[in-house]
């Protein structure tokens, strides 16, 4: 095995497990019960796949061609930035249209809050 | 109930320069890679929805104050005036020109009048964008 193919498998490695995370998040967005708990596969774990998907391909285009990347740095920080910001949006969006939880929900704290300050105004 | 948009605000904040950066970069990139004057104006006026999506359309209003209109016709009228300057030098319309600059800080540059031609497409699809939007969401 020469240098250039650990190079290769290094990339290779981590755009495969950036595609396994994306399939499991997959997964989890069929099977969770409501949204709240979809949103939560979705966020966290798409970005986290994506993420090693473009650092995967930011190394590979690194050691192969000797070639810095700085679209991909760029895309790499704005994906890590905005997926969580846009997760949240539409949680919120979908708790203040009243979405249902599913029924095995324990606790509802921010309802709380929310009837506190509705009765203060 | 007021609602409280400090996340997206703060986020808006941040993101809004790496579009306009990445917009400029795109702008200029557009000779020799993917990219140019079109798609550099939707990304500069995809940033500044953001900036209307994130506050209010008088808020940005008040820190852009452009009216798009006139950006339309700026750049019209560089697209125009590259075309008819090739008359200057006895060349059929829109011919264009190229060379060497040696510029002091930035060193040797190849600098091509068709940038110009590009500038003009840039700021006739910002203006257009956001006078298509700005005057939807002004509209009751």
């Amino acid at each position: 095995m020469n240098v250039s193919e650990i190079d290769e498998f290094i990339g290779a490695l981590l755009i495969l497990i950036g595609g396994i995370i994306s399939v499991i998040s997959a997964t989890g967005i069929i099977r969770f019960p409501d949204v709240y708990t979809r949103a939560h596969a979705a966020t966290k774990s798409t970005t986290l796949g994506v993420l090693l998907s473009l650092v995967g391909a930011f190394i590979y285009i690194w050691l192969t061609e000797n070639y810095i990347s700085v679209r991909l740095m760029l895309g790499i920080v704005f994906v890590f930035i905005t997926a969580p910001v846009s997760g949240h949006l539409i949680i919120r969006a979908a708790y203040r249209s009243k979405v249902n939880m599913t029924e095995d929900t324990v606790e509802d704290e921010l309802k709380k809050v929310l009837d506190n300050q509705t009765e203060v105004h | 109930m007021k609602t409280n948009d400090i996340i997206l605000q703060t986020v808006t904040k941040i993101v809004s320069f790496i579009i306009l950066m990445f917009a400029l970069h795109i702008f200029f990139a557009g000779h020799n890679n993917p990219g140019g004057g079109f798609v550099g104006g939707l990304l500069t006026s995809g940033a500044i929805v953001l900036l209307l999506l994130a506050y209010d359309i008088k808020t940005v209003a008040n820190s852009l104050p452009i009216d798009f209109k006139i950006t339309v016709a700026v750049g019209l009228l560089f697209a125009v005036g590259t075309g008819l300057g090739s008359f200057l030098f006895d060349v059929p319309f829109l011919t264009h020109a190229f060379g060497e600059l040696t510029i002091p800080i930035l060193g040797e540059l190849h600098l091509n009048t068709a940038v110009l031609f590009d500038i003009g497409v840039y700021l006739a699809v910002v203006g257009s964008t956001m006078t298509i939007i700005q005057t939807i969401g002004e509209g009751e």
